[in-house]
């Protein structure tokens, strides 16, 4: 299986298509270390957001992936740990 | 002076049997109608557990067209109708323009809508739908008040009929609007209950979505398991339930036999978000307040709580967190049971069948339980009637509904000749 | 003791406007906005004709957050409720939490959701939907969804009764009215225009497979031949009116002075439909006579079955051509259960300036006994109204609306 990698862009993308951006542009500034509800992305869009990257990138996330990696930086790396795990395995 | 409504006719179509009896006999030994789907391969779906309904539209006298037009929800809830009726005996003295119907529904007919899609879609293919490929029926299925019409001309009704489509709460508000009507003099009988039937991939495939429904899918008996600590989404379930309604000297110059007082309603939205609840529990206690308010009664009157109880993380919580805010103290006392821990959580129809259970449990003087709880979960600290039935004077009796889009709906069922307070 | 609900606000969203103003000058005149099907290729349908909303972009109205978990349905629906509520200067959080509730009609959903999410299932994963699709497309999310932005806590509720509900659900929130609330949000929105939803409406055999914009919809004409299907509808603001009054509140549009709704005999049963019998019912909850009423706007199906019936149901309360009749929709289609409540902003309208509209188009079947208002919009004193509405499956709706002093 090929190398996937999971970006900050990765997940910008994902989140505007799936649940889209206010009009201050946050996704736009550094964004890795706030917290999505700062963010505006309440626990559906979240839902919707970890769906996306499911269906995008053949993997499967636990409840848990979603609910406790609350800022981008740390679902970044979660992501890329279940894609390390699905090449692996 | 105040129109007073009563339960004279019963009605019910649910998980683990037909009928009344069926239904009540799994509920009193505490028996759970979860298991893996049949319906439908559930293997691709993050959740696989369901409570289905043996349902054979022929035994129950719909011919192949009337089952086709019709649709499973609508057919539950003729079903349940007829039964209702039957148990009422009041056929022979109804007056078709004094009695209405209302009909509560979440979902509509959406098992056929999806097969109709299918077949215009060519196999959903196609960006838009080709109508050469509609189906007769396509209209009656689209809109959920096909299903007042299909109960109307069942029960020969020609008065105020409408469907109530309020999700998750519809069960109790359709019930709750039939109410109303007979109050304001609208009708002096109502039929009114409410129907669903989702066990299909499409509404499997959009609670996967959610995260909202279980995975216990090793143990699909066990796997409603509201207040435990273990409870991880709810059950999906189908069914319908339908009462007759009537004012009070209506149903006592017939010498009919009463069941229950409808004596308080109210609903209320957390206005806080479409999926989620808001952990303070805040609108579904003033829900709960406003309708022990219209039933003149005090909490301490209350005999048992028949909950909500989905068996989803928030909703349990959420739900003894309002028990708390709305019956203070009392809350620590009276029993508080979810039937869905047995017949799963049926959509807007559930709220219906709850109301059935309520009714039941004053009848017999036996709260049903909450199966599968072993080891209640984190904050839900109220007496839950875990697994065991029991037995006890129930005189009040308040049920619950909540759902997405916020709903919360409370109603307070008595005895018609308690004495006033 | 509640003296009453008042309309004091009004939203909406409609093919000959969005917004009181363009929609009440659009339909004085009697312009003509039924056109061909643009939101998307009905080339394969035989009715190929609709009234649609030109231009409405949601961004401009709504969060993008919102619009990604919205069908059109619910867009237009918020838009109209935001509307409704700056047009009655409530403020809000001047109003108890829970005595501030929504009711909407519904006769479907959310279709062209629904369309796009059914698309999506099937294949080895079941189906991956959104996190939407659990509530994008059910019936109340119209109501769910403007209780949400709007903070509304008390009862919230849909009703789904075909094109009938949106009386009901005005009727039910003169109930909460009186029930002890002292704002509803009501009416309806709706948004069949998708192929989806098309498809359906066909399938009754009750549209118009007319090409003719000017012709393909005639209510009560003898060329009638089924009705042009629309999109939009109204919301409105509701209060009780001694709160209304106390709070100062700038137009008191009118009374939602009596509601009833019927359902029609079992087919083949030979009896009479049910609509007069609920056109009665209203009157006598609003307590008056058929003299009282200034003007009826008819449900107006747009099938010589349904208009004849019609106009005996109207013919046998007030006589032959005893009270002017109007159907403006012929200009726009029924839009569903957004239609009922766009003809209680038109019937508000016309008691706010002594206007009649015409029905634009219709050469009135001399039979049917109407006077029916065509050509140019009719000066008349209008203190009282009457709203009818039909629904596939039986349902009849009338609402008795009167002029507030």
């Amino acid at each position: 299986m090929s190398e996937h990698h999971f970006t900050i862009d990765d997940l910008k993308r994902i989140l505007f298509e799936g649940a889209g951006a206010d009009e201050s542009a946050a996704l736009g500034g550094d964004i890795l270390d706030t917290d999505f509800e700062n963010l505006g992305y309440d626990s559906l869009a979240l839902l919707e957001t970890g769906g996306r990257i499911e269906r995008e990138y053949g993997i499967t996330l636990d409840d848990e992936v979603l609910n406790d990696n609350r800022t981008p930086r740390a679902l970044v790396e979660a992501v890329n740990d279940n894609l390390r795990r699905v090449a692996g395995g | 002076m105040a129109r007073r409504v009563v339960i004279t006719g019963v009605g019910v179509l649910a998980p683990g049997g037909l009928g009344v009896r069926d239904f009540w006999s799994l509920l009193s030994q505490g028996r759970t109608a979860t298991r893996r789907i049949t319906r439908f391969d559930p293997s691709p779906f993050r959740s696989q557990v369901a409570a289905e309904i043996d349902f054979v539209p022929a035994a129950h006298g719909l011919d192949p067209q009337e089952s086709e037009r019709m649709g499973r929800a609508a057919q539950f809830g003729v079903v349940a109708a007829r039964e209702a009726l039957a148990d009422s005996g009041v056929a022979q003295t109804l007056a078709p323009q004094r009695t209405g119907v209302v009909m509560g529904t979440a979902g509509g007919a959406v098992a056929g809508l999806d097969a109709a899609y299918r077949s215009m879609s060519d196999e959903r293919r196609l960006a838009d739908v080709d109508p050469a490929h509609a189906p007769p029926w396509l209209y009656d299925h689209f809109v959920p008040s096909s299903f007042a019409t299909e109960v109307a001309w069942a029960v020969g009704a020609e008065g105020p009929s409408a469907v109530i489509a309020n999700g998750c709460t519809a069960g109790i508000d359709a019930v709750a609007h039939a109410v109303e009507l007979i109050r304001e003099n609208s009708a002096d009988v109502m039929v009114a209950g409410a129907t669903d039937a989702p066990i299909t991939p499409v509404v499997m495939a959009a609670f996967d979505a959610v995260r909202a429904t279980t995975t216990h899918n090793d143990e699909p008996t066990t796997a409603s398991r509201p207040f435990d600590d273990s409870r991880d989404g709810f059950v999906l379930g189908e069914g319908a339930a339908v009462f007759v309604l009537e004012e009070l000297h209506h149903a006592r110059s017939r010498g009919a036999h009463v069941y229950a007082e409808v004596a308080g309603h109210a609903s209320r939205s957390n206005a806080f978000h479409m999926t989620g609840l808001h952990p303070e529990g805040r609108e579904l206690a003033e829900a709960v307040r406003a309708a022990l308010h219209e039933a003149r009664l005090d909490p301490r009157d209350l005999d048992y709580v028949n909950a909500h109880g989905s068996g989803t993380k928030l909703n349990d919580l959420h739900e003894t967190q309002a028990y708390k805010l709305a019956l203070g103290e009392h809350a620590h006392r009276v029993p508080v049971s979810s039937v869905k821990s047995m017949i799963g959580h049926a959509m807007g129809s559930v709220g219906a069948i709850e109301i059935a259970a309520s009714v039941l449990a004053m009848e017999h003087h036996v709260v049903p339980p909450t199966a599968n709880l072993h080891v209640p979960g984190p904050g839900c600290d109220l007496d839950y009637v875990p697994r065991v039935a029991r037995e006890q004077r129930t005189d009040a009796v308040l049920t619950v509904g909540s759902g997405f889009g916020g709903f919360q709906s409370a109603m307070v069922l008595t005895r018609h000749d308690r004495s006033a307070p | 003791m509640s003296a009453g609900a008042v309309i004091t606000g009004i939203g909406v969203l409609a093919p000959s406007g969005t917004g009181v103003k363009e929609f009440w000058d659009t339909t004085l005149i009697g312009k003509n906005m039924i056109g061909p099907v643009t939101r998307f290729d009905a080339s394969a349908h035989q009715a190929r004709l609709a009234g649609e909303i030109r231009g409405f972009d949601p961004a401009e109205h709504l969060p993008v957050r919102l619009v990604r978990q919205t069908d059109r349905m619910t867009q237009l629906a918020l838009a109209a409720a935001d509307q409704a509520l700056a047009d009655s200067g409530v403020r809000l959080e001047t109003v108890p939490a829970h005595q501030r509730g929504v009711v909407t009609a519904v006769a479907s959903g959310g279709s062209e959701f629904a369309q796009n999410e059914l698309r999506k299932m099937g294949g080895a994963g079941g189906g991956h939907l959104s996190a939407y699709a659990s509530f994008a497309w059910f019936p109340a999310v119209n109501s769910g969804q403007i209780s949400v932005r709007n903070d509304l806590r008390g009862p919230a509720g849909a009703l789904a009764g075909d094109h009938a509900a949106g009386l009901d659900a005005l009727g039910q929130a003169g109930r909460r009215i009186r029930g002890g609330a002292r704002l509803i949000v009501a009416g309806g929105v709706d948004a069949p225009v998708c192929s989806w939803a098309w498809a359906a409406h066909l399938s009754t055999g009750l549209l118009s497979t007319g090409r003719d914009p000017e012709r393909a919809y005639l209510p009560f004409d003898a060329a009638a031949r089924g009705h042009v299907l629309g999109e939009g509808g109204a919301l409105m603001t509701v209060e009780d009116e001694t709160a209304a009054r106390a709070r100062g509140a700038h137009t008191l549009y009118g009374r939602i002075a009596g509601h009833a709704s019927t359902l029609d005999p079992r087919p083949g049963s030979g009896r009479e439909p049910g609509l007069r019998r609920a056109a009665a019912l209203a009157l006598a909850d609003a307590g008056c006579r058929p003299a009282d009423v200034d003007v009826v706007f008819a449900d107006a199906a747009g099938t010589p079955r349904a208009d004849r019936e019609e106009a005996e149901a109207i013919t046998r309360l007030f006589g032959l051509r005893g009270v002017p009749v109007t159907a403006p929709k012929a200009a726009i289609g029924r839009l569903s259960s957004g239609g009922a409540p766009v003809d209680v902003v038109t019937a508000l309208l016309a008691m706010r300036d002594g206007r009649i509209p015409a029905t634009p188009q219709v050469e009135p079947v001399l039979t049917y006994g109407l006077d029916l208002v065509t050509g140019r919009s009719r000066t008349a004193s209008v203190r009282t109204a009457l709203v009818l509405a039909r629904g596939h499956g039986g349902f009849n709706a009338a609402l008795v609306l009167r002029a507030v002093d």
